[in-house]
């Protein structure tokens, strides 16, 4: 289960709260204008932000003291989630061995990644030769290969078509549902949320609201889904 | 976070030593001259020249260097590579080889004054304030232009790409994307062209001179070898101190900046197509290859006949040289990335401290300090070797400082998510990154080591000797064929072991 505990974020003159728990192996979607703080609560929860006050809890646990590589988190940012210096086979390795001192058996669940999200054979690529959707791919295999039980996404897909974005966010479900990972993503897209997330949560106006069942947010929308879905 | 205190505490021992460097020699001349005195009016005046033609330099390299480098950084052509190397030249020249090929061309029997004979006009003259900008410009103005370069290779192509697509004119993408780039690079270029001039030695020695064109650095000279006066020294080595520490500040506090964005590497060619800026761009060019070819071809000219009939003793002098060189490069390279890693102004403004000591008084201190103990002209090619590294670090630190911050800037937050720290971190993030600038730096450093004339002319060791300094000897003795031939060598080993070192450092990222 994750909690946070009437957190409060600041970035300059941003500030946002969150007070809420959300069950282990559930699905999260965080909707809601730009600029209301979704990416600064996903900041938040892998460490890359103070909480101002409140705390975020894992099992019970505070993760205060860990520094974003060692929290059970797996991140995909909106871009730049792979190094472009480095082939692809070694970008997932990261996730396995951040000193990239790799084993046979790590070499070989690198491959099984990799085959896995439909990249075999392009191991020694570097990103710069992939396509947008096979860049989101070699990413997502390392998140795979990382087997942390949080899996964020901070709208890595945005850039891809819509076919693309939902044959992704569908392989995102079954790496997610395969590992028994939670699941948090951020969307603009009520599409998104109804086929990925059974639940939901809106953040607007310097707050993000408790999490509710995604289907029945969106039959009877509050004020605020309200404005924002026009 | 526990990479931030590794690094910090590496970059403070480092910074801590290269201060020790460069006080505890300073604090000995202090301490030999028993107090310093106050500046008398001649010191005041060499100050003043000191900063204006530096300042001069400055400018005019940096000016200069801009539509040179935005030509080089749009065009494709057979011959680029070479050109780029060419700009690392005059750098890496050896002082006193370059000012002999300055003066082939623009000196009393030099080509423009045969020229202008030709034509019934009168001898110009590049002894004086002229002549020293002219060679500060010759030297920097190529630095200036391969800074800029990197400047424009940092700019992401994906942005570039995107100004081609909405076809904006030349104007806005300069506007837009090259002026936000050249405004943080600038003033950090000013700052070191003027920091190198004001430091300039062997030029001023030559070309100023006389009491409306010394510098402080000729005036320690002087100061030393003239009068023995050690106090008059240390009293200008404070004032160079303190004004170096000024500029060098200054250019840190000003060349902060966000770094470029991250981008994913694509090769992009921005290159107009209109017929009138590949006219404007071939002929900045060609001017600048010219400018900076020329003396360079007159040494050839003037050495090669003489190359097979060398003495033993100047083989010799080039393997110690080589030696002395890739040594001081090791120190420099090493010391540069231990304080630029930590990322902190304070720690690498101690690095750039370095070039503010003149190595006349570094050299100097050093040979105090180490009497007591041992006859330091044993020890002069290691003081040569430190003195050098010393002196190299502020180039070292400029040239990875700006790409560190930008891999962090951009690949810190991935790095982070992946636990990536110390030496994982290092292998995996900052060296792959920084190849290129590791290569120029470690070949800048080996080049500068392997041309200067400065602390091992001051107390010359017994038995060996650098080519440098047996050229020194060989122009003493009025040999001149053969101090021609020895400088052509110490030319071509600069540029090889720069070239090496470059070569090594591009083609990484091929």
């Amino acid at each position: 289960m994750l909690t946070l505990e009437n957190l409060t974020l600041r970035q300059g003159d941003f500030g946002m709260t969150a007070d809420w728990s959300l069950p282990a192996g559930a699905r999260l979607a965080l909707i809601g204008p730009s600029g209301a703080g979704k990416s600064t609560l996903l900041a938040a929860i892998s460490g890359f932000l103070a909480p101002a006050s409140g705390r975020v809890l894992w099992r019970g646990e505070d993760l205060a003291p860990l520094p974003p590589g060692k929290r059970p988190v797996a991140m995909l940012f909106q871009d730049g989630n792979l190094f472009p210096h480095l082939s692809v086979a070694r970008n997932v390795g990261l996730g396995l061995r951040p000193d990239l001192r790799l084993t046979d058996e790590d070499r070989g669940a690198v491959t099984n990644a990799l085959s896995r999200v439909g990249l075999t054979g392009l191991e020694d690529r570097r990103p710069a030769q992939l396509s947008g959707g096979q860049q989101s791919r070699a990413a997502l295999a390392r998140v795979l290969v990382m087997q942390r039980p949080l899996l964020l996404l901070d709208e890595p897909f945005s850039a891809l078509g819509p076919a693309l974005r939902r044959e992704m966010l569908d392989l995102v479900g079954e790496v997610a549902e395969e590992a028994g990972a939670t699941l948090i993503m951020v969307t603009h897209d009520p599409e998104d949320a109804r086929r990925m997330a059974g639940l939901t949560a809106v953040v607007a106006e310097g707050r993000a609201e408790a999490p509710v069942a995604t289907g029945a947010l969106f039959a009877d929308p509050p004020e605020s889904l309200r404005s924002y879905l026009g | 976070m526990a990479r931030g205190s590794l690094a910090l505490r590496i970059g403070g021992a480092a910074a801590l030593a290269v201060a020790v460097l460069v006080l505890a020699p300073l604090v000995a001349v202090l301490w030999r001259a028993g107090g310093a005195g106050w500046p008398t009016p001649a010191d005041w005046s060499a100050l003043r020249f000191t900063v204006l033609q530096a300042a001069l330099s400055a400018l005019f390299s940096a000016l200069l260097a801009i539509p040179v480098a935005r030509a080089l950084a749009r065009r494709r052509f057979p011959g680029r590579d070479a050109l780029i190397l060419l700009m690392g030249a005059p750098f890496i020249l050896p002082v006193i080889a370059a000012i002999a090929g300055l003066l082939a061309i623009f000196g009393r029997n030099g080509l423009v004054n045969r020229a202008l004979e030709a034509v019934g006009s009168g001898p110009i003259d590049i002894f004086g304030l002229h002549g020293v900008l002219l060679a500060h410009v010759f030297f920097n103005l190529p630095l200036a232009v391969r800074l800029l370069l990197d400047g424009w290779r940092a700019i992401p192509g994906e942005r570039l790409r995107l100004a081609a697509q909405l076809d904006l004119p030349p104007a806005t993408v300069f506007r837009l994307i090259e002026w936000p780039m050249l405004r943080a690079r600038i003033p950090g270029i000013l700052a070191v062209v003027f920091a190198i001039c004001l430091s300039s030695f062997a030029v001023v020695l030559i070309l100023g001179g006389g009491p409306a064109a010394t510098t402080i650095e000729l005036a320690i000279y002087q100061a030393f070898t003239f009068d023995f006066d050690l106090g008059k020294a240390a009293t200008l080595a404070a004032l160079q101190l303190v004004i170096v520490t000024f500029a060098a500040a200054a250019a840190l506090s000003l060349s902060r900046s966000e770094g470029p964005g991250a981008g994913l590497d694509r090769m992009v060619v921005f290159a107009p197509v209109s017929p009138l800026l590949r006219l404007q761009d071939a002929a900045v060019l060609i001017a600048t290859t010219v400018f900076v070819a020329l003396p360079i071809l007159m040494l050839l000219t003037q050495g090669a006949g003489s190359l097979t009939d060398m003495p033993p003793v100047i083989w010799t002098a080039a393997l110690i040289s080589v030696g002395v060189a890739l040594a001081s490069a090791a120190l420099s390279v090493l010391l540069g990335l231990a304080l630029a890693l930590p990322r902190r102004n304070g720690i690498e403004s101690i690095g750039m401290m370095t070039h503010a000591a003149s190595a006349l008084v570094l050299g100097t201190g050093l040979f105090l300090l180490l009497r007591p103990f041992t006859y330091p002209g044993n020890h002069v090619l290691a003081i040569t070797a430190v003195v050098n590294a010393a002196s190299a670090l502020p180039f070292v630190l400029r040239s990875l400082s700006p790409d560190l911050r930008a891999a962090e800037a951009d690949w810190g937050r991935l790095a982070d998510s992946l636990n990536l720290t110390g030496w994982s971190r290092l292998r995996c993030l900052i060296l792959p990154r920084l190849r290129r600038p590791l290569g120029f730096a470690a070949g800048l450093a080996a080049a500068l080591s392997m041309g200067d004339l400065g602390v091992i002319a001051l107390f010359p060791p017994p038995d060996a000797a650098t080519l440098p300094l047996q050229i020194y000897r060989l122009m003493g003795a009025y040999r001149m064929e053969t101090a021609a031939a020895a400088s052509l060598l110490l030319v071509a080993l600069s540029f090889g072991i720069f070239a090496l070192f470059d070569r090594i450092g591009r083609h990484a990222d091929a």
